[in-house]
């Protein structure tokens, strides 16, 4: 086999792989917007938020200590004890579902019913906003995020591909997990959503909100409930970005790299951000791979739009979207 | 008391056409210009128009720009910084091949070529409306900022990558390049303003202004009783692309000087545009104007509050910020979805009717 097409099996497995991880952000905004109509542009800022919040429970962190000293001259930084990973994961939890109720509360019930770009924006301003609070939680410097996953190059795969192929393949075990804890999410939210009772209220909601209302189902808990499981994908894919590629501020910009996979996948389908993501991740890597050495390089910065763009010139609703139809 | 249409009688369609038809408001159009024009370019210094003047009378710019595409139009675009980059680079690679070419041309060229662009990337609108189109405006944010990266001819292959404003004058008088002085650059950036503001004013009040809001408000509707959409999402994008770009122009030459496009036109840049407008209020153009000023002012208040006054570290300072920018986006949503310009409208109606409001 010739070596170039091995290299392109390569970069082709790694890109599956990078793609998973772009569907894991990419599950949280169809969440909501399946649930509320609203396209929520924190999600990416929720996972960083998420994954701060982790670092700074597991090293014991005293929350806006930067603020604290500045104002009463104080020199607090650290409780001094260290949290086990599981008992931070649970408390980083409680602190997404108490994130997810004061959005609910303070922004989301005062715009219900206003246009969805409206929304939209609100989300931007939530998204700067949260950047700022956790900021000013954690501090802002570069922290590393280490809960036990297994890291590095596989070397099973590495072994095998090199008696096959004559070249072994670097597949890092993280990837390999993240795969792993993906399938598995995107399974339990479909049963959430199709065998428990908040899980059928969910969808009811997403169907339409007065018809969900007039038999009693309470919108306030399923928005909060939302949100708090859009805060759990968030959790999740922080820790795997974070545990990747350290916790810091270009996580947030994660969330813009999630849009063309929703853009591809439809803004209504789980399955859709998941093989949006997988297109995506490989697209962008085979085409660095192919096209980027020709042409300078870092393709991977708008290879992404692009593609997602012109796909929409051509199927507006994604591939798995609900068809748009408009009435005057 | 003043304010107020009363014993004001037009005895003409022109008069009852006329872009400010209230009296006192008039008046109060040409004090601000005499004091722009006549008081304020002969007490400026470099620290007022390098702090506070110049980024707002530029930002003022591209939110009008931004405006006529969002508030106007109903497009949502977050590709305002990569169309400010075109701008940019147009001016740079113009006044590069050109010297002897007056600036003027320069920047109004690179607003052109900007809006030649923008109508390229503004095509899918056809096909894709409301936050797809969003998302697909990043394309443009970021394929172009990468563009400019990646391709040397656009930096005249200099080593650093940056682009670097040569000096250039008008009339004889420098206005780009570290030697210009402040009141030359403010002039100049405020007759663009001028200038800007009272095109897309006339705009947005004749037809062409009217088809664009027919769209926003409705596109299948305004289609249906004669708006062709083609002409007006495509209008829409090359007259706000064309502020845009004289925005990024001016922000380039003018104001920055040297420019790294990563980091002067990266996606913050579009979506502090986008806050400015929103702020100020969409469809306004005065509203372009309060947001431009409000955004600029408020980092340098914060600066001068926290860091200079409590002695603050920076940083927290800069966390802060952001923790109030997105705070007061959210708020203004919530409260006054038409921002300061509503507002403004709001006092302007209550001074119609004191002191007698019943």
């Amino acid at each position: 086999m010739p070596d170039q097409l091995i290299f392109a099996m390569e970069v082709f497995l790694n890109g599956l792989m990078a793609g998973v991880l772009y569907a894991l952000v990419a599950l949280g905004f169809v969440l909501i917007y399946k649930a509320s109509g609203i396209f929520n542009y924190a999600q990416g800022v929720m996972a960083l938020f998420a994954a701060m919040t982790l670092v700074g429970i597991m090293n014991g962190q005293v929350p806006f200590a930067h603020l604290i000293n500045a104002i009463f001259g104080t020199h607090v930084h650290y409780f001094g004890w260290n949290v086990p990973a599981l008992v931070a994961i649970v408390l980083t939890m409680g602190v997404m579902v108490l994130l997810a109720w004061c959005v609910q509360r303070f922004v989301m019930r005062h715009l219900v019913g206003q246009e969805p770009i409206i929304l939209f924006m609100a989300t931007i301003g939530l998204a700067y906003f949260l950047e700022g609070v956790a900021d000013l939680m954690w501090g802002s410097e570069i922290k590393t995020l280490d809960v036990g996953l297994p890291q590095g190059i596989n070397l099973w795969i590495d072994e095998s591909t090199f008696n096959i192929f004559g070249y072994g393949f670097f597949i890092d075990n993280l990837d390999i997990v993240a795969t792993v804890i993906a399938a598995l999410l995107v399974a339990a939210l479909v049963a959430f959503s199709q065998y428990t009772k908040q899980g059928r209220a969910m969808r009811a909601v997403a169907d339409d909100h007065q018809a969900a209302l007039s038999v009693g189902i309470s919108l306030n808990f399923i928005w909060v409930m939302v949100w708090s499981v859009a805060g759990f994908v968030a959790l999740v894919a922080g820790i795997m970005w974070g545990t990747k590629s350290g916790v810091q501020f270009s996580l947030s910009l994660i969330a813009l790299k999630a849009l063309p996979v929703l853009m591809l996948g439809g803004f209504t389908s789980i399955p859709g951000a998941i093989v949006g993501g997988l297109i995506i991740g490989v697209g962008e890597k085979l085409f660095e791979f192919a096209v980027g050495p020709l042409v300078g390089g870092a393709t991977e910065n708008w290879f992404a739009y692009v593609l997602a763009l012109i796909f929409l010139v051509f199927r507006p609703q994604g591939l798995f979207g609900e068809k748009i139809i408009e009435r005057v | 008391m003043f304010y107020r249409e009363a014993g004001d009688f037009k005895t003409s369609y022109r008069d009852d056409n006329q872009t400010f038809p209230i009296k006192f408001d008039r008046y109060r159009y040409y004090v601000v210009l005499a004091v722009a024009f006549g008081i304020i370019p002969f007490i400026i210094n470099d620290y007022w128009a390098n702090a506070l003047l110049l980024p707002f009378l530029i930002y003022a710019i591209a939110a009008i720009g931004l405006n006529i595409l969002v508030g106007y139009c109903g497009q949502v675009s977050l590709g305002t910084g990569g169309f400010m980059a075109v701008g940019a680079y147009a001016c740079y690679k113009l006044m590069t091949a050109f010297p002897d070419v007056s600036m003027f041309v320069h920047v109004v060229l690179a607003g052109g070529i900007t809006a030649i662009v923008g109508v390229l990337f503004g095509l899918p609108s056809l096909r894709i409306k409301g936050f797809y189109l969003a998302v697909a405006t990043l394309a443009a944010q970021f394929f172009l900022v990468w563009l400019f990266n990646r391709v040397p001819w656009f930096y005249n292959y200099s080593a650093s990558g940056q682009i670097n404003a040569p000096e250039r004058d008008v009339f004889g008088i420098i206005i780009t390049g570290p030697n210009a002085p402040a009141w030359a650059t403010y002039l100049f950036c405020l007759i663009f303003l001028t200038l800007s503001a009272i095109i897309a004013r006339n705009l947005t009040r004749g037809t062409t202004g009217r088809t664009w809001m027919a769209i926003r408000d409705m596109d299948i509707a305004a289609e249906i009783i004669g708006v062709n959409p083609l002409r007006a999402k495509l209008s829409a994008f090359a007259v706000s692309s064309f502020f845009v770009g004289v925005s990024g122009a001016l922000f380039f030459a003018i104001y920055l000087g040297a420019v790294e496009v990563g980091e002067a036109f990266g996606i913050q840049k579009s979506f502090l545009v986008l806050f400015m407008v929103i702020i100020g209020g969409l469809g306004s153009i005065f509203g372009s104007f309060a947001g431009a000023a409000f955004l600029v002012l408020l980092p340098v208040v914060l600066k001068v509050v926290g860091a200079d006054l409590l002695g603050w570290p920076t940083d927290i300072v800069a966390h802060l910020q952001l923790v109030i920018v997105g705070g007061l986006i959210v708020l203004f949503l919530i409260l006054e979805p038409h921002g300061l310009a509503q507002l403004w409208r709001v006092a302007k109606e209550k001074l119609r009717l004191w002191p007698f409001p019943h």
